[in-house]
């Protein structure tokens, strides 16, 4: 009888429920992120000044190139802004990234989500782009007053347009038809049935639909087939971002 | 109602749930992530009444779809008809017997798993199927099967600390006193 109601309840009410029962969960997902700071500090007590210094001098070399390109990237930036307004294109909408927690995972075999800790009082809405430093993570899916559901690229219900790079070849990133036990392993379909996909090539996000911005690395193309008596390709991506050892990730804001 | 042993089963289902979410290690080793729900169903089951099982039913099946993309309330039905059955013939199992608990603890991790996947190919979801899933299912199996024991035992001897002592039968056996003097 339960179970009945429950499931008959409307997506928004159903949603609210959710939220409300698993903020019940909040405190212990606190504690659990404040046992793995100190277990953080503990560890970085103990590494030694050399390494430190050593790490100090890397990171400074880092920042130096990382500024040379961010300066070239905006001055790349301001050139298409204006090549953009002498030919009376729309302008593209900036992002600036938000970063939040991982406190938990899709407690079931079937699907692949997290929950962050971050909600709509921080700005958050469904359909947002997720990403970590390697590449897209996945989107937003429901959105809590403090915490927010990400579904991972490869789940039933985030479906992502991409490009391969090499050859500008368009298609959908979709669940895995087989080997669900490899969480990186996605399918590249919808692509045209003379498709000149190598292993290797690189996948971005086409930014068709307008969910999702455009050039945000997706994977790498590991091998692809031909589907459908020959009518289609169909290709494996394995995701740059490792999703099981993700602890932070960004969501995009426009 | 034994309450202690109430509080503890429910607090084992929430805590199972919650660690189900967090700890990630047995899905990045094993590839598949157990759980301990149908284990502390099992003993809710086998020492419990229908009350009990219901109890434990919802409070840790809605908890579990809180926290993951199921839509809510469909791990309650599977939870609750596994464990309305062991409850309605318990007295026709081996329910003391570590062994009879562990194949039941497999048969029940495997029967919530599949029950509540056909409820969700009915509802129109699309959870994420393969060949692997197999191998998931063996790994739920081994699972239930190891912590359904380790749950009844657990829970019998946390019990047994709010209860009052057991008193030791007493060696006097009235059909074997000697009776003194005429009758």
């Amino acid at each position: 009888m339960l179970t009945v109601v429950l499931l008959n309840l409307p997506e928004r009410a159903a949603g609210r429920t959710k939220f409300a029962i698993g903020a019940l969960f909040l405190p212990l997902f606190g504690l659990v992120g404040s046992g793995q700071t100190l277990m953080d500090l503990g560890t970085s007590a103990l590494v030694t000044r050399r390494s430190l210094t050593q790490e100090l001098e890397r990171l400074r070399q880092e920042n130096q190139q990382l500024r040379l390109d961010a300066l070239q990237g905006a001055e790349a930036r301001r050139e298409n802004d204006r090549l953009r307004q002498l030919l009376g294109w729309q302008a593209q909408p900036g992002w600036h990234a938000r970063a939040a927690k991982v406190i938990a995972r899709d407690p079931e075999n079937w699907w692949r989500t997290l929950l962050i800790d971050r909600g709509s009082r921080d700005g958050l809405r469904p359909n947002l782009p997720v990403i970590s430093p390697e590449g897209l993570v996945g989107r937003v899916a429901d959105v809590g007053p403090s915490t927010a559901q990400v579904v991972f690229v490869g789940d039933p219900k985030c479906r992502v347009p991409v490009v391969v790079r090499e050859t500008g070849e368009q298609g959908v990133i979709t669940a895995p038809s087989a080997g669900v036990l490899d969480h990186r392993l996605v399918d590249l379909t919808h692509l045209p049935r003379n498709s000149a996909l190598k292993a290797g090539q690189t996948v971005f996000t086409s930014g068709l639909g307008g969910v999702l911005p455009g050039g945000l690395p997706v994977g790498m193309v590991v091998d692809s087939r031909t589907v459908g008596y020959g009518l289609s390709t169909e290709a494996r991506i394995k995701l740059l971002a490792d999703t099981s050892r993700l602890s932070e990730v960004l969501v995009l804001l426009p | 109602m034994n309450w202690p042993r109430v509080i503890l089963l429910l607090l084992l289902a929430l805590l199972g749930v919650f660690a189900q979410a967090t700890l990630d290690l047995p899905r990045r080793w094993l590839g598949a992530q157990p759980s301990l729900l149908p284990a502390v169903v099992v003993s809710a089951a086998l020492n419990g009444d229908v009350a009990l099982v219901a109890l434990v039913a919802v409070t840790g099946g809605v908890a579990l779809d809180a926290l993951s993309a199921n839509p809510l309330g469909v791990s309650v039905l599977p939870l609750f008809v596994i464990g309305f059955a062991l409850n309605r013939w318990r007295d026709l199992l081996l329910r003391e017997v570590a062994y009879a608990q562990a194949v039941l603890g497999a048969l029940a991790a495997v029967g919530v798993s599949v029950a509540k996947l056909l409820l969700l190919l009915t509802l129109g979801e699309h959870p994420l199927l393969g060949w692997g899933s197999l191998w998931q299912g063996v790994v739920i199996a081994g699972a239930g099967a190891l912590l359904t024991p380790l749950v009844c035992r657990g829970v019998e001897n946390l019990a047994a600390l709010f209860a009052y002592p057991v008193e030791p039968a007493s060696s006097f056996r009235p059909d074997r006193e000697i009776k003194r003097g005429r009758t």
